[in-house]
């Protein structure tokens, strides 16, 4: 099998060096909606469409390659000029904001080995030197749509030496010591739910699920994931099943994302081809099978009991836990479910050691996260940041601090689930427990910053809308009381409202989050509980009456 | 059990095949609702009461679950869509720059509101949340094609091209 | 079957001798420890929907429905809080603002759960804003008639077609507050060829949403203890079937 990898990396060794130099041009999809793939198309024909006679062939050769992060500034192009070593970033020119016509001008400058300087993307800024890549170390780099790209840059390694070296237990512990915690928002640490799955009995028929149900209206990390290195993915809960014993996995997916769709299932099918996925992976004896089920819009079902629901077939609606998954999950089986930067996680881990994994970060959040940094900011686009970086740096330094002049007053993260950090709180460093202390969480890695001209009121306004459009039905608190919220903050915001109205809307944003069935209803009342924690204010001056003593005061306690 | 005699596609169009592969590849198993509606939906637009009873005796499951999965997902439709589609982005980026202003406008100058589609069948106004472009917000997605940093005037005139063609 | 573990625990301070597989809100019924509920339905499977039977747990602030939990051994159960009387009743304000419930002129007054539940757990005014959907009544069954106004979406209908009589005709359509119970594909009752008239749906309902026709307003009592019986019964045949 090693074999294999070595002759499709000599093979893509040898393809490169055919060049002088790789263009790589974004086909994830936010470029893609500003015509990267005309743009591509353009390349292709300038390389090899019909030359005058007599010039030299092309010393250039084009590809698509996945997310390069700077979205806001897309199509970008990359250019790599060859060398004997695996390019690093220092050797990589970027352009932005590319045009079709651009193509030519590009190319006809490197043949001469120029650049193109009126539309160069400078990456000696904070927002690429910055970072630090772990599940976005192929992104950009590699074609999405070829496994052989992806071996040669040390794919299914991971997954090779897990099959046959190490035995699910030394699996699970690699995962373990590297305190990788669940990407999907709650930080639940994967190791140990590796492990709760793997001791459930041993006769038992298990999956793994991957949850690639996105439902932040505000974060496209996972689909960016998806749609640039969709075999890490498939590499991880291979793995997975490998140490927990499954022997099935499904990809939950958006329906949204029929690109990320369509690059899963070439995946699954080149993967197959490889035999690093189905029967005998890796000439073993175990077997993998991954099957794609698509959702149909509904945020509820990146719950786990209502995405498992939805497999099913049936409603995605949640049932209360425990039994959790991982005791009684898909068809009443032990199941494991992640989320896609998660499963992104583990190859590294596996190929670099759980150790390693765990020197970046802090003490209790290991390794990096990978944000959808929007907004107000100057720069948009995708950021993998180690964790404990503070919100100062990532607003400030990688994202450029304020995009039109108005000041930057606060950032959310976690979406509906989430909550608003105040600009005087940017100090804080990005870890699970510090989030949670400031009334948000980490969430999937949405974050959006807002400037002086966002009315908090109308933030909490908007989450609560949105919640209360996702609100699956089942149980009463979430799907009577999301409604009341939003009512209560409607009033508030066109001033309708007064004193005894908000202290309503207090109350029952406790009631809601303490009895309400699944995180959707628990955490609906977020938003408004960190707006009014640090924009309280806002509320206040649109209230129409006087503050009566004794409610002021219950608050003020 | 009772081997079951399978049910007769609703009509002799062909494209029932597609459906029915999908039927088939899941066993005719209960649980390859949702995988069914989504190549209904696929193959002939939306989801009509003639398709959803043959999907519901296929796959033997009651009617009246399959309607509740039906409108449980809002990607499914029940009605067919106009000849051209308006997705305005409705994501918290978006929102935060003003996508709500271009939603009313349209809906003022259309007289329609988010899943209906103007009485000519011309155009079916929808809304999604968060498109991945946040970098251009706010969007709105006309005929497939992503239109960024949009403003309430230049949705609607984008829109007044699907006027009278 | 497998055979459950004996454990012990407590509720509200008494000490409870259990098997594993028996839930909360059972234990403290055998026990005399009275916990209101409404989605659930002695008979039927677990649902866990309504939220009324939360109850509080020793070493945790979460909330756990006594209906689908299970005590482990040594577990602290309280039923008996101000802080859970007050949830009780703010989900009974939830209900009663979400839809129009005028018993005064509803045929199950005085037989209504809704109503009975308002009335012993002591929620006399509705704090939030009533909604005022204007909801359908549907009439075309020949025996029977729905009136959205008054359903709860408790779901107990549906689960009774579904489990008990196998006919599957009720389901929710539709999601959060617009969720409705609907027959078939969306029909009027009385068109919709699943239904075999068997009126158990009507019997477990708690309010007077589902009714018999005819019934003037106080008239409809209804008989839901048939179903421990009948869910015996069938789970008797299914051994025996294996
Ligand atoms: C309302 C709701 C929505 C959720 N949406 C997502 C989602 O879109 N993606 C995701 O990975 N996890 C989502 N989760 C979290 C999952 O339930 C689950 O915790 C997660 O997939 C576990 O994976 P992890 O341990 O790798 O984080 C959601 C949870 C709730 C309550
Ligand atoms: S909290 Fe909301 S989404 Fe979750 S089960 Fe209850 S109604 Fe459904
Ligand atoms: S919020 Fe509109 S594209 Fe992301
Ligand atoms: S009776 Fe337990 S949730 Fe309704």
């Amino acid at each position: 099998m090693i074999d294999r990898f070595e002759k499709i990396k000599r093979k893509e060794r040898e393809a490169a060096a055919g060049v002088d130099y790789t263009i790589g041009v974004c086909v994830a999809a936010s470029c893609l909606s500003l015509q990267g793939d005309k743009v591509l198309d353009a390349f292709q024909e300038g390389i090899e469409g019909p030359k005058e006679e007599g010039s030299p062939p092309s010393r250039c050769r084009a590809k698509g390659v996945g997310c390069l992060g700077l979205c806001s500034r897309g199509p970008l192009v990359s250019v790599t000029k060859q060398q004997d070593q695996p390019a690093d970033d220092q050797s990589r020119v970027l352009y932005q904001d590319v045009t079709v016509d651009d193509a030519p001008r590009i190319l006809e400058a490197h043949e001469a080995d120029k650049t193109v300087p009126d539309i160069l993307c400078p990456t000696d800024t904070p927002f690429f030197e910055r970072q630090i890549k772990i599940v976005l170390e192929n992104s950009g780099k590699i074609d999405p749509t070829r496994i052989e790209e992806y071996i040669a840059a040390d794919g299914y390694h991971a997954l090779l030496e897990a099959v046959t070296e190490m035995t699910p237990n030394q699996v699970i512990d690699e995962i373990v010591r590297s305190g990788l915690r669940g990407r999907g928002g709650g930080g639940y640490p994967t190791g140990l739910k590796w492990t709760t799955v793997a001791k459930a009995q041993e006769e038992k028929v298990k999956y793994v699920i991957c949850n690639a149900d996105e439902g932040d209206p505000g974060a496209f990390m996972d689909r960016s994931v998806l749609e640039s290195d969709p075999h890490r993915i498939i590499e991880g809960m291979t793995i997975a099943g490998y140490a927990v014993g499954a022997s099935r996995g499904y990809i939950y997916v958006r329906g949204e994302y029929p690109l990320a769709i369509g690059r899963l299932k070439k995946a699954i099918n080149q993967a197959r081809r490889q035999n690093v996925l189905g029967n005998g992976i890796c000439g073993t004896t175990f077997n993998f099978q991954i099957e794609i089920r698509l959702g149909a819009g509904a945020f509820v079902c990146g719950e786990e009991t209502a995405l498992i629901a939805s497999i099913e077939g049936k409603r995605g609606q949640p049932r209360p836990r425990p039994p959790y998954p991982a005791e009684l999950g898909l068809w009443h089986e032990p199941t494991l479910i992640n989320n896609v930067e998660t499963f992104a996680n583990i190859a590294p881990i596996i190929r670099n050691g759980g150790d390693w994994f765990a020197s970046y970060g802090t003490a209790t959040s290991n390794g990096t996260k990978v944000f959808a940094l929007a907004g107000s900011v100057a720069k948009n686009g995708l950021i993998e940041v180690p964790m404990g970086i503070t919100l100062h740096e990532i607003v400030e330094e990688l994202g450029g601090g304020t995009a039109n002049g108005h000041q930057i007053k606060a950032v959310q993260t976690g979406g509906p689930s989430g909550g608003c950090i105040p600009a005087s709180y940017f100090e804080t460093p990005v870890d699970y427990e510090s989030l949670k202390k400031l009334g948000s969480i980490m969430g999937s890695g949405g974050l959006i910053t807002m400037d002086e001209t966002s009315n908090m009121v109308d933030v909490a306004r908007y989450f609560m809308e949105f919640c209360m459009a996702e609100s699956c039905g089942k149980c009463v608190p979430c799907r009577v009381g999301t409604v009341h919220l939003h009512n209560l903050l409607d009033k508030i915001y066109n001033g309708k409202a007064t004193h005894k109205d908000l202290a309503l809307l207090e109350r029952l944003c406790s009631f809601v989050s303490e009895t309400s069935l699944c995180g959707l209803g628990q955490a609906a009342p977020n938003p408004i509980r960190s707006t009014l924690r640090f924009f309280r204010e806002e509320y206040l001056d649109l209230l129409v009456d006087e503050p009566v003593h004794a409610i002021s005061e219950e608050v003020a306690a | 059990m009772i081997k079951q005699k399978q049910a007769a596609p609703p009509s002799d169009d062909v494209r029932w095949r597609f459906v029915m592969a999908t039927m088939r590849r899941n066993g005719f198993r209960r649980s390859a609702l949702i995988e069914t509606l989504h190549t209904v939906q696929e193959t002939f637009g939306f989801l009509d009461e003639e398709s959803l009873r043959y999907v519901a005796s296929s796959l033997n499951t009651p009617l009246s679950q399959v309607y509740g999965v039906s409108t449980f997902y809002h990607l499914f439709k029940l009605k067919p869509a106009g000849k051209h589609t308006c997705v305005v982005c409705t994501g918290t980026a978006c929102y935060i720059k003003g996508s709500s202003n271009l939603l009313k406008q349209v809906e003022k100058d259309y007289d329609i509101k988010p899943g209906e589609t103007t009485p000519d069948n011309q155009i079916s106004l929808l809304t999604a949340r968060c498109v991945g472009a946040c970098g251009v917000a706010p969007v709105a997605i006309y005929d497939g094609t992503i239109q960024g940093e949009l403003t309430a005037d230049k949705a609607v005139a984008l829109l007044e091209r699907y006027q009278d063609d | 079957m497998k055979r459950a573990r004996v454990i012990t625990f407590k509720i509200d301070g008494q000490d409870i001798g259990a098997h594993e597989d028996e839930t909360i809100l059972e234990l403290a019924r055998q026990n005399g420890i009275y916990i209101p509920t409404l989605c659930f339905l002695e008979g039927l499977s677990q649902y866990g929907g309504c939220r009324l039977c939360v109850v509080e747990v020793k070493g945790t602030d979460r909330l756990f429905p006594a209906c689908t939990t299970y005590p482990i051994e040594g577990m602290e159960v309280f039923t008996d809080s101000d802080r859970l009387h007050g949830y009780r009743q703010d989900i009974l304000q939830f209900l009663f603002s979400e839809r129009n419930h005028v018993c005064s002129v509803c045929v199950s007054n005085g037989n209504c759960e809704l109503q009975g539940l308002a009335f012993s757990t002591g929620m006399d005014h509705v704090e939030v804003p009533y909604l005022n959907p204007q909801l359908d009544v549907d009439a075309s069954h020949p025996l029977f008639g729905l009136d959205h106004n008054r359903c709860v979406m408790c779901t107990r209908c549906v689960r009774v077609c579904d489990e008990i009589e196998g006919a599957h005709t009720w389901d929710v359509v539709g999601r959060g507050a617009d969720a409705r119970i609907v027959a078939d594909l969306n029909q009027p009752w009385g068109e919709a060829a699943s239904c075999t008239s068997c009126g158990k749906c009507v019997q477990v309902c708690p309010t007077g949403a589902l009714f018999r026709k005819g019934a003037s307003v106080a008239e409809m009592r209804k008989q839901a203890t048939f179903l421990p019986y009948l869910s015996q019964m069938r789970a008797g045949w299914q051994n025996e079937e294996k």
